[in-house]
Order: structure tokens, then C-alpha cells, then sequence
């Protein structure tokens, strides 16, 4: 079946429903002409059909939809039960070779992927809803991908995934996950950026952080990234943090990742140049036109410089403070009575 | 003062330095400490007066105090600020603002102000059309003033054809006339300067609300004029540059060349040469007429009067225009650039209600701005050179009639006060009308090497930033404009930096980061010393001097602030630039490897760390 697999310069943020935000997300960044790395999505078919046959063997919505979110050893019980038959479910022969026909197409040359869960409501993207936000990377062969593509699907049916849908009263009928499946970035220096400042909201600025190695680091909170603040339009950069960065997440040798130990000077070393921390304001603001609002975003640096975006989101805290904010000063017909609260003592 | 508050010393305790009593003492009565004023908050006025004051440039102080005084409580109105008060102890000058706290006066100032600044901002455009008339005028009249000269006999047309007023009558016009005008330049000065300022400060306020990171540059950079005079001087140089190439004369310029010998040189080699020194003349006139400081100080002389400044530069033009480079100012490309930056602030903005409010704002700032920019160019430096030189001519005078010794020199003159110097006028009039000897000449040398002394002496000691309590008031946004002083610098001082003092703090004016050599440059005599990629610094940094921007690394200045010129200038330079630092010349010592980082305002000194080698 084709519409297992669907590539990224294919899809755009409308095709939520079926690929999921972020596999939208990196499909609309894709068509903009943003440098992303190639991959693809598992779309929310490719679950539908391979938990149908799950539901053909033994009911699973219905199991969830009758459970009490309070009773913990149930719900404990049942997600060890649904994520077991997840793993060991067969997988539609269809869904199966599609997806791995994708990756071998993806990476001729067996290229690592990164494969990320891919959710389709706005509310699985808030990060306090954990359990969704699975990724993993550094994944070698089809083989393996396809197991990761599972543990991502099986992420729905986690303790804290199931109750918090409980919680909300939520249909399972119309829960699905996607999965994006994207070519891996050996990455010198990895981080994230927001397209306004996060303490005070502004969005005349732009902050970056970044560490050396792969981005997991950093949005793990596992190593102190440097931090840079830029002005957005000018490009002054107004804030420059340079911290100890006591260690890197690399590739593994037999997939997956590794953390290893950094050593003087590169641990007290920026890992970005003003070029290269230029070139991000670049693109964060190629973005965030794109999108018409500020965005929240993880980019890596490979080893030869360039700069990929890995995903884009939009910034949730300023923009839910924003709808309540009051214009900066009243208008009025004569820009004077502006220049007489100046002059006329006004705090 | 026993209570725990951080405060500033008391007026009273600071004593004047010993063996400058009588240095002190001769200042005007007017502007000594008194019992009283230890009620009341000073700060060191070091953005203007930096280095302890000639007696005489004090008339600088009082003249832009009597103007701003006047305009503020009188003409303009302003609701909340009055005039500023000045001392000087030391050599100082100390200011403090008189404040409008009564509610009931406010209002009232609110309502005269309202229809006063209304009128203003209505009619800016022509107002400031008229200004530029009325100022070309006075400086018109100040040229237009003779020598003062006293010949042996009264030649014979005085009678038959004049008043049969005699010469030495015409000295005391001429001084009299001379004080009216640079008192009346004040006052065109402070016409609009503070309604200007204010329409500034309007939009800062609004940027800074709308975008609580925006920087000062980025603000100063949308508001900033392109067009106005100041700018000219250095394309002048530019021009001249591209002449000397053009008329196959460039070879005469190099590095550290002696002046009068290439404009001997010039003039000798025939028609090329002497049409470049007819350039030179068109250039100078005005255009030269300005200040390698900012006017405050009569030692701080213009490019009319001493040409090092625009002749250092010139060979490094001259290269740049023969190896095809453009370096004329692209002042469209400027406006351009600064327009594109407005929208795209603008574009940041959530609702069409802060567009509205944001255009009418830039519109203000943009329609105010020619004057705020374009008047230092005839105030502070075309006005005031005149006037200096013009009680220089005073100093040749009176150092021909024996005033100031054997071994005086005509710049003694900048020793005697205002009122001193129109004593020593009278008792030469009357001398000369008498057939005696001046009184002055025993009077004055004793008393001018004393002071001369005193400045000296004053230079070595420092002073604090501030006396006496810190008002409430200093939160007032009107007071922070017109002082330039905010509750931030005030914390700063008070902690007086002890914890870094490798480390001093400026306004950020343009962004980068360089190591280098400083070069601590005191007047432009020195400018032969700037070797390629030396960090300048130096007091005052305009845009007298970017013509030697070219072969700087950065520059550092003890005044000036992120909208001062010299920012702009240094933006357009794309060089790392601190400016208003406060003490660069004093702190950092020569040839001293410093690091200036534009971008944050900070200048750090490098060599008196231990030195960190890279492995």
C-alpha cells in the first residue's frame, strides 16, 4: 500500500491529520526551500492498518476507553500488556516493505535515520505531555527502523500517554501516530533557537543555544549549552554565554549514541561562529516568515558547516500572552500627546 | 552623614587642592560651593567637561546654562524640568537640575508647554529653515568682526571720515560684541535641541516598550540622519583625495608628510598643484570649520586651524581611489538601508493600533532629526572656533603689550576669566590712551603661571562622579534625557567599579569585537602615532574624526553616547566602537593591548592580566 510512506517534499502542515505535526512540520520547511535532511513519514494509515490487524486479534481501543485513569496498577498493567503486543504484533507486509523500501531508497549507502514519534493533536505536542516524544537515533539497518517505528506507535499506550487521554476523555477512535523517518545529521554542533526572547517575549530577538555533537545533549538539558542572543533584524549580538561544555553526544559505533568526555580547549570553546550564528538568524527568519508567527527550533551543524534544520514548531508561551496584550501606548489623532507623557513626568 | 544609605560625599567636604586656593578662588563667585548646596544632588558634568577647566572656558558652562535655563523655564516650559545650576571646585564642573515636583505647578507648566512645543513641532520645518538664516547671520557678524589692533597714532580718516572713536574703544566692542554673540549662539543652540531630543526619546521609549531587548544602536540606527552637515568634513577629505589623483598630484601625500612643505610643494609645481590648493580652499570654507573636539575646550582647534587631522588621512584615500575603491559616503544606500530597518521592526508589531502609534513616532523622529544632528556643525564647532580665535587675536594683543611676559604665549589669555580679560582689556585701552605701561604686565604672569599650575595639578587628582543625596527625581524620564544620567549610571558609580578595573563600560555604538594596541591620543597632534590597526582612544571621538577611521582597528571615547555621531559614523565604518566610557584616556595607558567589544560596551584591558596563551 502507498500510503504508508509519505515524503517530506510532499507534505505540508494540512497534512497533520495523517503525518502527524512533526512530519508536517519538516515537510512544509522542505517545500519552503529550508535545507532539511531528506526522509519520510509512517503515516497515521500505516498505524491504522497495522492496528486493525492488532484489534482483529484482540480488542485494544475498547480496553483503553474503559479504564479509570485513577486506578494506576490498571492502567500499569495494560500498557505493559499493549506495548508487548505492539512489539510482537507482525506488521502488514504491505506497511513493512513499504517502509523499508523507503529507507533503502532513503539511504543508498546505509546512511544512519533518526526516526521521531510524529503526533497528530495539537495537545500531544505539549511538551508536558510525555511519553510521546519519543526519538531515536542513530538507527542503522530497515530492521532496526522498523522496530524503532513500533516503540513509537507502542509510545501511545505508555502509562502516561493512556491516562492523560483518559484524563481528557478523549475517543481512541481518531488516536494514531505517525512516524518520521529522516536522514541523520553527523553533527559538529547541535541546538535550538527561538525567534523571540524567551524571558521577556520580545521578538526583536533571537536566542540560540548549542553544544558541540548531536543536539540530544541539549534538549535533554544534559550538557550547559552556550547561549547567544541576536538581534533579529540586526544581527548585533547582544548576549554572548560561553559555557562549560563538559561533554558531547556522538554516534555510536554500532547505532545509536554515545556520550563522551571533552577536554580543554573544546569544552570552553563557542561552538558556533558569528558566520555560522548569522547564518541560523537567516534561517530562523526564512522560518518564521514562512509561518507568520515565532518559532521554536532545533538545527544542527554538520561536519562540513552546513545548516539543517531538524524541526520547527511554534513558540506556545509569549503567543498565548500575546492575545491578552495591550497596545504599547494608546493611539492617538497627534503623535504630541506621545512626546508630552516624556516630557510631563510620566513613569 | 551616619546614615546607612550609599550616598556621594557632601559639596562640603570636598576641599579644593593644596596650593590652588587662589586658582580656585578666581572662578566666578557664581559658581562656588556654598553651605547650602549640600541639600541638593550634583553629578560631574564629565560628558562635557571632561578635564579641568581654562578660566576662561568656563564661559562655555555659563552660557549653554543661562540658554538651557532659559529655554526649559521660560520658553519652552517644560513641565517637570527647569534649568541646571553649575559649580566648579577643582577645575570641575559640577551640575545639578532644579526639579518641578508641586503638582499644581506642573500643571500649569503642562498647559504653557503643550501650546509652546505644539507650535514647535507644527512648524518645524520652517522654524528651522528660519534657525539656519538667523545663525548663518551670526556667524556672519562674528566673522565679520576686525582684529583687535591698537596702532601707534589714530590714522587720520578716524575723523575725517568716521566717528573719531578711536581703536582702543573698538577693543571693547569687539570683546562685548563678541561675548553677546557666543551667548546668543547658545541660545539658537537650546532653541530646539531639548523638543528635538524629546521627539528621540519618544520613539525609544516606544521601541524599548514594544521590544524590551532592542539595543540603543538598533534604536539610534532608525532614527538616525544622513544628510546632515556633519558628515560633510569628511567627504570633503574624500574629495579632496580624489582630486589629488585626478590632478596627478597624489604622489605629494604620504604618511607623517610635513604640511607646509607639501603645500609649498603644491604651489610650486605649477597649474595641477596650485588647482588642488584651490580645492583645498573651497573645502574649507566652511566645511573645515570644524572642531576636532566638541567645542567645549579653546584648545580643541579645528581643521582650518591645524590640518594634521585631514592630512593623515588623505594618504590612505588616495590609495583606496586609485586601487578603484568608492569611497564616497553612498548616503542613498544609507536611507536605504535605514528604511528597510524601520519596516522590518515595524513588521514585528502585533496590532495596526501600535503600527499607527510607531509610524507617527518615526515620522516625528525622522522630521526632527536634521536639526538635532545638523546644529552642532554651526554651534559647537563653526561658532565656537570663531570665537576662540577671536579671543585668541586678544591673546596676541595683550602678549604684544607685555601681558603675559617674556615668556607668555598668546593661548595665556584662555588663564583669565571672562571678566579678567575685559579688565586686562581696559587697563590696556587706558594705557595706551594714558602713554603708560599696562598694570597687567606685572599684574598677570605671576597669576597665569599659578593657574596654569592649578590646571595641572588638577588634571593628577580625580574627582567624584557625584555629591551630596540622590534625589527620587533622578527616575524622572525627562530628567534622565536632559541630564543624561539615570538611576542605572548612579548604582554604577556608587559601586565605583572596584570589583573590575580592568574592565570599563561604555554605550555599545557599534559592534565587534578587536584586540589591539591603544592608541591614548590627546589632541590631534598626535594623530601621526595611529598606526594601521591601533584602537583609538581618546576624549571625544566625531565625526571630525573619522576621516582616520580607515586605519583604525576600533576607537574608544570618554563622551559621547549611542546616538552621538561618532556612533553613527562608526556604524557606517562597520568599526567596533565603545564611546561615553567615562575615563578611557585616564585608565588605559599607551600602547597597552586592550579588547573593545562593541557589541556589549565594554573595553578590557589586556596587559595587566596574566596572559592567557593558546595551548
Amino acid at each position: 500500500m502507498s500510503d504508508a510512506v509519505a515524503w517530506f517534499a510532499d507534505v505540508g502542515i494540512a497534512d497533520r491529520p495523517t503525518v502527524g505535526g512533526k512530519g508536517g512540520s519538516l515537510g512544509e520547511l522542505t517545500q519552503a526551500g529550508i535545507d532539511v535532511p531528506p526522509g519520510f513519514v509512517v503515516t497515521t494509515s500505516a498505524f491504522e492498518s497495522f492496528l486493525a490487524a492488532l484489534e482483529a486479534r484482540d480488542s485494544i481501543r475498547d480496553k483503553v476507553e474503559a479504564l479509570d485513569p485513577s486506578d494506576h496498577g490498571a492502567v500499569t498493567k495494560l500498557s505493559e500488556q499493549l506495548r508487548a503486543r505492539v512489539m510482537e504484533e507482525p506488521m502488514p507486509t504491505d506497511v513493512e516493505q513499504a517502509i523499508m523500501a523507503a529507507m533503502r531508497e532513503l539511504c543508498p549507502d546505509g546512511q544512519p535515520v533518526a526516526v521521531r514519534s510524529s503526533a497528530t493533536t495539537e495537545d500531544a505536542e505539549d511538551a508536558s505531555f510525555a511519553g510521546l516524544q519519543d526519538t531515536f537515533l542513530w538507527v542503522l539497518t530497515p530492521e532496526d527502523m522498523a522496530m524503532k517505528v513500533r516503540e513509537c506507535w507502542g509510545s501511545l499506550y505508555s502509562i502516561e500517554s493512556m491516562t492523560y487521554r483518559r484524563k481528557q476523555d478523549f475517543p481512541e477512535e481518531g488516536v494514531a501516530m505517525a512516524v518520521v523517518v529522516q536522514q541523520m545529521v553527523d553533527a559538529k554542533c547541535a541546538g535550538v533557537m527561538f525567534t523571540r526572547s524567551p524571558t521577556t517575549g520580545d521578538k526583536s530577538v533571537i536566542t540560540i543555544e548549542g553544544a558541540w555533537g548531536l543536539g540530544s545533549s541539549v534538549v535533554s538539558g544534559e550538557v550547559t549549552p552556550d547561549k547567544w542572543t541576536m538581534g533579529k533584524i540586526t544581527g548585533e549580538i547582544s548576549q554572548r554565554d560561553i559555557s562549560d561544555k563538559h561533554a558531547k553526544q556522538v554516534p555510536a559505533e554500532g547505532g545509536g549514541i554515545v556520550e563522551i568526555e571533552l577536554e580543554e580547549p573544546e569544552r570552553s570553546s563557542p561552538c558556533l561562529s558569528d558566520d555560522e550564528l548569522q547564518g541560523l538568524r537567516a534561517v530562523g527568519r526564512k522560518i518564521e516568515r514562512h509561518y507568520g508567527k515565532p518559532q521554536d527550533i532545533e538545527w544542527a551543524v554538520d561536519k562540513q558547516g552546513q545548516i539543517l534544520l531538524l524541526q520547527s514548531r511554534p513558540e506556545t508561551v509569549w503567543s498565548v500572552k500575546d492575545a491578552e496584550a495591550k497596545p504599547v501606548s494608546a493611539p492617538t489623532d497627534n503623535p504630541m500627546a506621545h512626546v508630552m507623557n516624556i516630557f510631563g513626568g510620566k513613569k | 552623614m551616619g546614615d546607612t544609605q550609599k550616598g556621594f560625599p557632601l559639596p562640603s567636604s570636598i576641599k579644593v587642592v593644596a596650593g590652588t586656593e587662589e586658582a580656585q578662588a578666581a572662578y566666578p563667585y557664581y559658581c562656588q560651593f556654598e553651605p547650602e548646596d549640600d541639600e541638593k544632588f550634583w553629578f560631574y558634568n564629565s560628558m562635557h567637561f571632561p578635564e579641568p577647566m581654562h578660566h576662561f572656558d568656563m564661559i562655555t558652562a555659563e552660557a549653554a546654562y543661562v540658554a538651557m535655563g532659559a529655554f526649559n523655564t521660560r520658553v519652552h516650559v517644560l513641565p517637570t524640568a527647569k534649568g541646571v545650576d553649575h559649580r566648579i571646585i577643582n577645575g570641575r564642573v559640577y551640575i545639578g537640575g532644579v526639579v518641578v515636583t508641586d503638582p499644581d505647578e506642573i500643571a500649569e507648566r503642562v498647559n504653557e508647554f503643550q501650546q509652546r512645543a505644539g507650535y514647535y513641532y507644527e512648524n518645524w520645518e520652517d522654524l528651522y529653515a528660519q534657525w539656519k538664516d538667523k545663525m548663518k547671520a551670526l556667524i556672519a557678524d562674528a566673522q565679520a568682526l576686525p582684529s583687535p589692533s591698537l596702532p601707534d597714532y589714530e590714522p587720520v580718516e578716524t575723523f575725517q571720515e568716521g566717528d573719531a572713536v578711536p581703536a582702543s574703544h573698538d577693543l571693547l566692542k569687539i570683546y562685548q560684541q563678541q561675548v553677546e554673540g557666543y551667548h546668543r549662539m547658545w541660545h539658537h543652540h537650546f532653541e530646539f535641541l531639548l523638543l528635538g531630543y524629546g521627539a528621540y526619546m519618544t520613539f525609544f521609549d516606544f521601541c524599548k516598550k514594544a521590544f524590551p531587548e532592542i539595543s540603543d544602536q538598533a534604536i539610534s540606527r532608525m532614527v538616525a540622519g544622513m544628510e546632515a552637515e556633519i558628515f560633510r568634513p569628511d567627504e570633503e577629505v574624500k574629495r579632496l583625495a580624489r582630486r589629488a589623483v585626478e590632478l596627478g598630484v597624489d604622489h605629494h601625500f604620504a604618511d607623517n608628510m610635513d604640511i607646509d612643505q607639501v603645500l609649498a610643494e603644491l604651489d610650486a609645481v605649477g597649474n595641477s598643484g596650485k588647482d588642488w590648493l584651490g580645492e583645498l580652499e573651497d573645502s574649507r570654507n566652511p566645511w573645515f570649520n570644524v572642531s576636532s573636539g566638541d567645542g567645549f575646550y579653546h584648545y580643541h582647534r579645528s581643521w582650518n586651524d591645524d590640518l594634521s587631522l585631514p592630512f593623515a588621512a588623505l594618504p590612505g584615500y588616495i590609495e583606496k581611489i586609485k586601487a578603484g575603491e568608492d569611497i564616497t559616503r553612498p548616503t542613498e544606500q544609507l536611507i536605504e538601508e535605514r528604511e528597510q530597518l524601520v519596516a522590518d521592526y515595524r513588521d514585528l508589531l502585533d496590532t495596526d493600533e501600535d503600527r499607527a502609534v510607531y509610524d507617527q513616532l518615526i515620522t516625528l523622529a525622522h522630521r526632527v532629526f536634521p536639526y538635532v544632528e545638523g546644529h552642532k556643525f554651526y554651534c559647537e564647532h563653526w561658532y565656537t572656533n570663531l570665537f576662540f580665535n577671536k579671543i585668541r587675536e586678544f591673546g596676541r594683543l595683550l602678549l604684544a603689550h607685555g601681558f603675559f611676559g617674556p615668556d607668555g604665549v598668546e593661548e595665556d589669555v584662555f588663564n583669565l576669566t571672562q571678566y579678567e580679560l575685559e579688565s586686562a582689556i581696559i587697563d590696556l585701552m587706558l594705557a595706551w590712551g594714558v602713554g603708560t605701561t599696562p598694570r597687567g604686565v606685572k599684574h598677570w604672569p605671576g597669576i597665569i603661571a599659578q593657574r596654569k599650575a592649578a590646571i595641572e595639578e588638577w588634571g593628577k587628582h580625580s574627582t567624584p562622579p557625584a555629591l551630596g543625596n540622590v534625589p527620587d527625581a533622578i527616575d524622572d524620564p525627562a530628567i534622565n534625557m536632559l541630564w543624561g544620567i539615570t538611576r542605572e549610571n548612579l548604582d554604577s558609580w556608587l559601586d565605583d567599579g572596584s570589583e573590575n578595573d580592568k574592565e570599563l563600560k561604555g554605550f555599545a555604538a557599534c559592534s565587534g569585537v578587536v584586540e589591539g594596541t591603544a592608541r591614548v591620543v590627546k589632541s590631534v597632534s598626535e594623530i601621526g602615532r595611529i598606526q594601521q590597526g591601533d584602537i583609538l582612544v581618546c576624549q571625544v571621538t566625531n565625526p571630525t574624526w573619522s576621516p582616520i577611521f580607515q586605519k583604525i582597528g576600533a576607537a574608544v571615547s570618554d563622551i559621547g553616547g549611542s546616538m552621538s555621531h561618532m556612533a553613527i559614523v562608526a556604524r557606517e565604518y562597520g568599526l567596533p566602537a565603545v564611546v561615553g566610557t567615562g575615563k578611557a584616556t585616564t585608565r588605559i595607558k599607551d600602547g597597552q593591548r586592550i579588547r573593545v567589544d562593541g557589541g556589549k560596551g565594554t573595553v578590557t584591558i589586556l596587559d595587566e592580566e596574566p596572559v592567557l596563551e593558546d595551548a
